[in-house]
């Protein structure tokens, strides 16, 4: 009896043991909970929003970050991505049919293969096939949306142009937590509403009335084209007007509606 | 308990909507059936395995033979209420708790057999009945246990049908016909075990001992092919085959079972088994040598206890190469499941499994170490005990050495990187890969010593075998050095790894060549004096201890981490884990709840230990009964 009690308590302080480390001498690590599915409203979505949403899916639902971080080293890292997208689309190793930066991510996360950056490859590939696992299905299972959102992202990161347009005809999306937090307002049906909405007036002079702040817009359609106007509301700083001091706030961005854009932007073409 | 929803199934191409109250199909025959063949199964105290099987073989016979072939098979898509609940009892934490049980005494009971049917085969061979006598009190021991592993293995197979009814009717469907494999070498086990086992002194001598070494191996053979079979189910959730791009599964039981990792899991739980069940003998000769009261007693639970641990050390040599081989499988087959084993959210259990194989190896050495105090002639080799321990320490603290930690943007700062200076390049894989190399040598080099201490070599050329094995070790070390050293630090990530497998190679050619070498050179050598069995300390029992509880230990952890891979998955990318317990536990809750089980699963192996020790007894009733004057 006494040896049965000795190896007893000699056990339960072994177990204690492992225990007591596995507790308290590592750090405590708690798992992100899976992803639950909770609907998009795109209509209602911010670009500053949906590039927010492709962060988050980069880093949570995305898996990215397993392996596109500089601790591994297992897949190159993707700050420049948008950057380095001519040099790659120019390369001799490249097999895909991108033609612009755009293009090129999007490949890049669905078809991985048709340029993998050099020492990056399958063992014993050569370098010609990805190890990348397929972002659309399986586990991470990415929608087309949310494929659309990472590209966002990436632009953004790389510090070049967001080309990517949320789609507005997609009036549902599912996704996951990822979703940004922010509780939506009922989007706006009117240039009018928008331009009253975000105070336009009180800094430019359309149709005669407004301020001085910022440059007149009561004809800016005649010597402007869309693009430059979507990115003079979403990126004011890139462009500063000759003559105005670049006051105009760069938060629109992450406020306006992509269809509440789209209607300015219409109308502010239409002034001519 | 609460109600279970029904659920969309996608059979043959067409939806149905089956019954989720009984999630094994709408057919009250089938039913009635399964009902029927799982109550004959738990009369007769069948495994869990058996009942899995048993619930299935209904289908398979109603089906018909010649159509237990399941094609389109979809997973459901579940909820939260999908899942039975029983107030005060969590599902997840149960069936952990009784799966882990019951693998650990199964392990045990499998693995027994396998070094029985090789120690008697080397009694028959030396005409030693010592190892005859020994063999038979392992198998004595495992006996009892097999009862224990029955009956775990029921209460699994009704903990999943209660708690995991969906889970279960759908890998039923898919395993139908290898679970009805299952149940008959059930059987076969069952009946081999007690034919080996009761006829072990009736099938004594000449062609009986011969026949009886034969019924040892069927018992062996149909043991392994059950495991093969249950690991079949088990790693299809990890790496599912004929699954289509849908999720649907469209191949066969043989497809279902022939998946990634099936031959990588074979391997690591055969080798791990053997290991585990000489740490267990182990425990139980250490336990009846603390016990005994006789000096031939204690000499007899000595040689019984060295034995074990040589046993579970020859095993648990190669076990960290049949480790690495599974690992690097499950990169090959999921990357992104390999990044989430060693470099994501389990990272640190490989911290945690370093302090344990690190018991291990230390715990094996230090048995072996006391164990020279066997024999007069030990005095030799004592010195070189230290540096055989500062090597095996050293190569520890490496493996033990974490990647990336934890830090704070004032700690970060201060290191100036993610990365220690001296001690991060110390967490890569190849120098780990070295380490447990150098370890592994120098265990063996410890057996070497022990081998050698009560011997004298008698040949000529004495100076110059001991020369060559001086260079054997060096350069081998050397060579293990530089391939850690130029694969870890002078090449891109990936090719990393590169290193393992020569070193593999490395170490293996050492050991063979080194152990082949010694026998040349110890063939026909005097012997110092005759072995002291039961000279040995009290502590070096319950080192003997320390490796079956470390090893307990560690199955359990290891258990945790290959399923939790899976991560919200009951089936890996197929079919989605919806129940509440869906996320993963932290290591913290998983290290308690194995812990829990390790505490469970000693109680009731000493209680075996016990039954098996009460066998033997017999108590003087003189007087008790009529007619019988006792004596």
């Amino acid at each position: 009896m006494k040896h049965f009690l000795k190896v007893m308590i000699f056990s339960l302080l072994m177990i204690g043991f492992f225990a007591g480390f596995s507790n308290y001498g590592i750090p405590e690590i708690k798992p992100a909970p899976p992803p639950v599915e909770e609907k998009l409203d795109l209509g209602a979505m911010t670009p500053e929003q949906f590039i927010v949403l492709g962060e988050k899916l980069f880093n949570g639902k995305g898996t990215c970050t397993l392996c596109h971080n500089d601790v591994g080293g297992r897949a190159p890292l993707l700050e420049r991505a948008g950057v380095v997208a001519g040099e790659r689309l120019s390369d001799a190793r490249y097999q895909g049919r991108a033609t612009d930066a755009q293009e090129y991510l999007a490949e890049s996360l669905l078809e991985p293969s048709a340029y993998v950056v050099a020492g990056f490859g399958k063992a014993g590939s050569g370098d010609a096939v990805s190890p990348m696992p397929s972002v659309t299905a399986g586990s991470i299972g990415l929608s087309e949306v949310e494929v659309s959102a990472v590209i966002a992202y990436l632009q953004d990161l790389a510090g070049i142009e967001v080309t990517v347009e949320i789609p507005t005809d997609v009036q549902t999306q599912v996704s996951d937590s990822d979703a940004p937090d922010a509780a939506p307002r009922v989007a706006l049906a009117s240039a009018d509403e928008v331009i009253t909405k975000f105070s336009c007036v009180t800094c430019h002079k359309m149709s005669g009335e407004g301020g001085e702040l910022g440059p007149d817009l009561s004809r800016i359609g005649a010597t402007r084209d869309l693009a430059y106007l979507r990115r003079a509301i979403l990126d004011p700083a890139a462009e500063i007007a000759d003559g105005y001091p670049p006051i105009m706030p760069p938060t629109y961005a992450g406020e306006i509606y992509a269809g509440e854009l789209e209607l300015l932007v219409q109308y502010l073409a239409s002034l001519r | 308990m609460k109600g279970v929803g029904d659920s969309k199934r996608m059979i043959n191409g067409h939806m149905l909507y089956c019954n989720a109250k009984n999630p094994f199909g709408s057919s009250s025959v089938r039913s009635l059936l399964g009902f029927m063949v799982l109550a004959f199964a738990m009369v007769l105290g069948g495994s869990t395995d058996l009942l899995a099987a048993a619930v299935d073989a209904a289908p398979g016979v109603v089906q018909g033979a010649a159509d237990t072939v399941p094609s389109g098979i979809s997973a459901p898509d579940l909820t939260a209420t999908d899942y039975p609940t029983v107030p005060g009892v969590n599902s997840r934490v149960t069936v952990w708790l009784v799966a882990q049980l019951h693998l650990w005494f199964a392990a045990f009971v499998l693995a027994v057999p396998i070094f029985v049917f090789i120690i008697e085969a080397i009694g028959m061979k030396t005409r030693d009945q010592r190892y005859d006598d020994m063999a038979y009190e392992f198998i004595k021991i495992s006996i009892t246990a097999y009862s224990l592993t029955a009956i775990l293995g029921g209460l699994l197979l009704f903990s999943l049908i209660v708690f995991y009814p969906h889970l279960f009717s759908y890998l039923s469907e898919i395993f139908g016909e290898s679970m009805f494999y299952y149940a008959l070498a059930f059987f076969a086990e069952s009946a081999a075990l007690y034919l080996y086992y009761y006829g072990w002194h009736w099938l004594q001598g000449g062609f009986r001992k011969w026949l009886h070494l034969s019924i040892g191996l069927v018992l062996n053979a149909v043991g392994t092919t059950l495991m093969f079979l249950a690991n079949g189910w088990v790693t299809f959730m990890m790496s599912p085959a004929g699954i289509d791009p849908a999720g649907v599964f469209s191949g066969d039981t043989w497809v279902a079972m022939h998946n990634y990792l099936w031959n990588p899991i074979n391997l690591h739980r055969f080798i791990a088994n053997i290991a585990y069940g000489g740490s267990i003998v182990g425990a139980y000769a250490a336990f009846r040598f603390l016990s005994a009261g006789r000096p031939e007693e204690r000499a007899h639970y000595d040689w019984m206890g060295y034995n074990a641990n040589f046993i579970a050390i020859l095993a648990l040599l190669p076990l960290p190469f049949a480790g690495y081989y599974l690992a690097a499988e499950i990169y090959a087959y999921s990357q992104q499941m390999g990044i989430t084993l060693m470099g994501g959210i389990f990272a640190w259990l490989f911290i945690i499994q370093a302090v344990l194989i690190g018991t291990l190896f230390l715990s094996a050495n230090y048995y072996l170490w006391c164990g020279m105090g066997r024999s007069d002639g030990a005095a030799r080799y004592n010195g070189y005990i230290k540096y055989l321990a500062i090597a095996i320490i050293g190569s520890f603290l490496v493996w033990f050495t974490p990647h990336t930690l934890v830090l704070t943007n004032e700690e970060l700062k201060a290191l100036g990187g993610p990365y220690h200076k001296y001690l991060g390049p110390l967490g890569i894989m190849p120098a780990k890969n070295t380490a447990v190399n150098i370890m592994i040598l120098f265990t063996a080099l410890s057996f070497l010593f022990y081998r050698r201490s009560n011997r004298i070599a008698t040949v000529t050329w004495v100076n110059a075998g001991n020369a060559a094995q001086l260079a054997l070790y060096t350069t081998g070390i050397a060579n293990l050095l530089f391939l850690g050293i130029y694969h870890g630090y002078f090449t891109n990530t990936v090719y990393k790894v590169a290193a393992s497998i020569p070193q593999v190679m490395t170490t293996l050619i050492i050991i063979v060549v080194s152990i082949t070498l010694d026998s040349l050179m110890y063939r026909g050598s005097r012997e110092v004096a005759p072995l002291n069995w039961g000279r040995v300390p009290n502590r070096a029992q319950y080192a003997l201890f320390l490796l079956a509880v470390a090893f307990t230990w560690l199955m359990g952890l290891m258990g945790y981490i290959r399923s939790g891979i899976r991560q919200h998955w009951h089936v890996t990318d197929v079919f989605r884990d919806a129940s509440p317990d869906a996320y993963t536990p932290t290591l913290g809750y998983a290290a308690n709840i194995v812990s829990i089980g390790t505490i469970l699963f000693m109680v009731l192996v000493i209680f075996v230990f016990w039954l098996s020790q009460i066998s033997s007894r017999r108590t003087d009733a003189r007087g008790y009964w009529k007619g019988v004057q006792g004596g």
